[in-house]
């Protein structure tokens, strides 16, 4: 799915430059479910936005099912975000004033479907994550946990090849993130998804079947 | 979802919807108020120079008043000249020690220039002009009174003015002591071409009663009364009026067209009449020359002044300057204060919109940062910033609109009455003498020839023009903050959305 060459990001700052990932070179194939740990500050989130077509590299190179990303307009980075990455954030990231099915819906919005289309794959989506009976709710009408149901319905709806989970049960109790995370693995193998979990969580982190550890700029496997 | 979107987040931060609709609406209805004032004002001001000049006058030509080396007026054409009475020892009705007088003369007045009528044959020759006619503007002095009878050794000497005339009654007069007493009546005379120009004062009127000139007029005496003239005066179609000393048939009264205005004169003749028993044979005050188009305004007035080189050439927009009055000040205050105001306003509304957007954009800058996470192109983004605020200003422009209609409905209920003047041909420096004895005169009072002062009720006109611009400036408000925003929005970095972690 993956392929990660000499990937070196270097971000100035006032203290001088920084580099937040150094050489990573690195290989995700489909279908697989990785957890990534670390320090804050070793490059976690970083390798993330690369993973996600968000940044580019300052150099090397990273190939997303042959396409490689980091010499891409942003106009086509755009239209792969929309059909074939999904992404789950801590914070839940749910547009405030949109009902619970309206943000579902914003993820169909750049693929051009019909409203009715949009409509009736949002609420199955919805449906999916045991939000069916929620679709006019706000974000500030549900819990933590079912805002972040959610967000997974966001980002499954558009069908991606691949989830990336950025700390996605980092806001929740441990019930709940237990339920997050059943509902994110069962759907990872219903799904056949590649998923990629940045985690600080090892309870979520030992759920996966391979497990990165990134500490200064550096990738390290972890057994 | 770009509709769902827009509505819901509107509807949602209904306080910054608000305050950026409000502002601009409080500007679109400032602007709309000011200038539909402005417009209201330019009607009048034409209605002013309508009821002088008539209806559908471009060009006027006069001739220019020449101040010379003592002070009087000194031009190529004819300097008005002061009503003189001159009375012979056997003039008047003798009664008890009391000569009863009267006489009545028709002069240019003293607010009129006269010049040779070959300028009406010049405007006429060129090609873009399509109508001109001239008028010749008189004042008629009626002197009626009754002096002390003259002695052998009180007589006033021959030759001296009227003022003199009563300056040493020594018994008898109307007083019994030797006093005397007259009065003064003055009253305005056009003299106008009976051919029936399209251009000219008498297009700004309209018949009462009796009949207009006809051809066979041109050199009759017969007379056309300003309807407030004629009431006050008593006097109605088929009455005779002593003009210049001769008889003249009133044989219709005409109004003004305009239900504010005046008509320019108290009286019409035929100009042929009014230059015979004026004596003015050939003299002309007034050329009003109508433009084939109004493209053609410029180069005809170029033209004109070019062949008439001593002549005031002026254009109705030229002779806007000339409306004095409260209209006047209402014209300086609309166009310095109300325009000013109203580009404060209008700035002060974009600046504020625009402020509000782009804060707006830097609040929601994890929400823009997610949907370009999510596959939002940066136009898409921009399209739903730029989206919000156009609405946002259509918000305010309808409100403007109805705030500004309610505005000008509330002035033209109001109606504030603004007074206007202006003048064919001003001439400074010829008052009137107080003759010393026991009578007196002012002839300063005819110096309203050839001028309307109207008091009109202003009116501000509603028109598309008006609620066009409204509806303009809101959407470019609209334009101008979503501009703005959506460049905020454009320039985030889709990984702003994951920056909460680190």
């Amino acid at each position: 799915m993956y392929e990660l060459s000499e990937l070196t990001k270097k971000y100035e700052t006032k203290r001088g430059p920084i580099n937040a990932l150094n050489k990573v070179s690195l290989n995700i194939p489909t279908g697989q479910m990785v957890a990534i740990q670390g320090p804050t500050g070793g490059g976690k989130s970083t390798l993330l936005q690369m993973l996600g077509a968000l940044e580019r590299p300052t150099s090397g190179t990273v190939t997303l099912e042959n396409d490689e990303l980091s010499g891409m307009p942003d106009s086509r980075l755009a239209e792969i975000r929309a059909r074939t990455i999904g992404f789950v954030f801590q914070g839940f990231n749910l547009i405030p004033t949109l009902t619970a099915q309206e943000n579902v819906e914003t993820a169909l919005a750049p693929l051009g479907l019909s409203t009715s289309d949009r409509r009736s794959r949002a609420q199955a989506a919805l449906e999916k994550v045991g939000l069916g009976e929620r679709l006019s709710h706000h974000p500030t009408e549900l819990s933590g946990g079912q805002q972040q149901r959610v967000a997974i319905a966001r980002a499954l709806v558009k069908e991606p090849k691949v989830l990336l989970a950025d700390e996605p049960t980092g806001n929740l109790d441990e019930q709940t993130r237990d339920e997050i995370m059943d509902l994110l693995e069962g759907l990872w193998r219903d799904e056949g998804l590649t998923l990629i979990i940045v985690t600080h969580d090892s309870a979520v982190a030992k759920r996966a079947e391979r497990r990165l550890h990134l500490k200064h700029g550096s990738v390290t496997e972890k057994k | 979802m770009f509709g769902t979107y827009l509505y819901r987040e509107l509807s949602n931060r209904r306080k910054q919807t608000a305050i950026i609709a409000a502002g601009m609406a409080l500007a679109i209805a400032l602007v709309m108020i000011v200038n539909g004032v402005a417009a209201g004002v330019r009607d009048a001001q034409s209605t002013v120079l309508a009821s002088v000049y008539g209806v559908g006058t471009d060009i006027t030509i006069t001739q220019e008043p020449v101040q010379s080396a003592a002070g009087t007026e000194g031009a190529e054409g004819a300097a008005p000249e002061r009503p003189r009475f001159e009375f012979g020892a056997e003039d008047g009705e003798t009664t008890d020690g009391t000569t009863a007088l009267s006489q009545s003369r028709l002069t240019s007045g003293i607010a009129s220039i006269t010049f040779d009528a070959d300028a009406l044959a010049t405007a006429l020759s060129l090609d873009s002009v399509s109508a001109a006619t001239a008028t010749l503007a008189l004042t008629n002095v009626s002197f009626s009174g009754e002096v002390a009878a003259p002695t052998t050794t009180d007589a006033a000497e021959p030759g001296s003015g009227a003022g003199e005339g009563g300056a040493a009654g020594g018994r008898g007069g109307p007083d019994g002591a030797g006093g005397s007493a007259f009065n003064v009546d003055t009253f305005t005379v056009v003299g106008i071409d009976v051919g029936g120009e399209s251009v000219g004062p008498l297009t700004s009127v309209e018949l009462v009663d009796g009949r207009a000139f006809e051809s066979s007029d041109s050199d009759a005496n017969v007379v056309i009364l300003d309807t407030s003239y004629a009431t006050t005066s008593s006097l109605s179609v088929g009455d005779s009026l002593e003009i210049g000393g001769e008889e003249f048939e009133v044989i219709g009264t005409v109004t003004s067209t305009s239900a504010d205005a005046s008509t320019a004169s108290n009286t019409y003749i035929p100009l042929d009449t009014a230059q015979r028993v004026a004596g003015l044979e050939n003299q002309i005050s007034t050329v009003y020359v109508q433009a084939a188009s109004s493209t053609d305004i410029a180069s005809v007035q170029a033209s004109l002044q070019a062949e008439l080189p001593d002549a005031s050439v002026k254009t109705q927009e030229d002779l806007a300057s000339s409306v004095s009055g409260s209209l006047s000040t209402a014209s300086d205050l609309v166009v310095k204060l109300g325009t000013w105001l109203s580009i404060i306003v209008l700035a002060a509304a974009f600046l504020i919109s625009v402020l509000l957007t782009t804060s707006g954009v830097s609040r929601r800058t994890r929400e823009f940062g997610t949907l370009k996470a999510i596959g939002w192109s940066n136009g898409a983004v921009v399209r739903q910033v730029a989206g919000e605020s156009l609405v946002q200003g259509a918000i305010g422009g309808v409100v403007g609109v109805a705030i500004g209609l309610l505005g000008i409905l509330a002035i033209n209920i109001a109606a504030p009455v603004l007074s206007g003047s202006a003048a064919a041909t001003a001439v400074a420096g010829q008052g009137g003498g107080t003759g010393p004895g026991g009578g007196g005169n002012r002839f300063g009072d005819a110096a309203s020839t050839a001028a309307a002062t109207t008091d009109i009720a202003l009116q501000i006109p509603v028109t598309f023009g008006i609620i066009g611009i409204a509806v303009l400036l809101a959407i470019v408000g609209g334009l101008v903050a979503g501009a703005f925003g959506g460049w905020r929005a454009a320039r985030l970095r889709p990984a702003e959305a994951l920056r909460s972690v680190a």
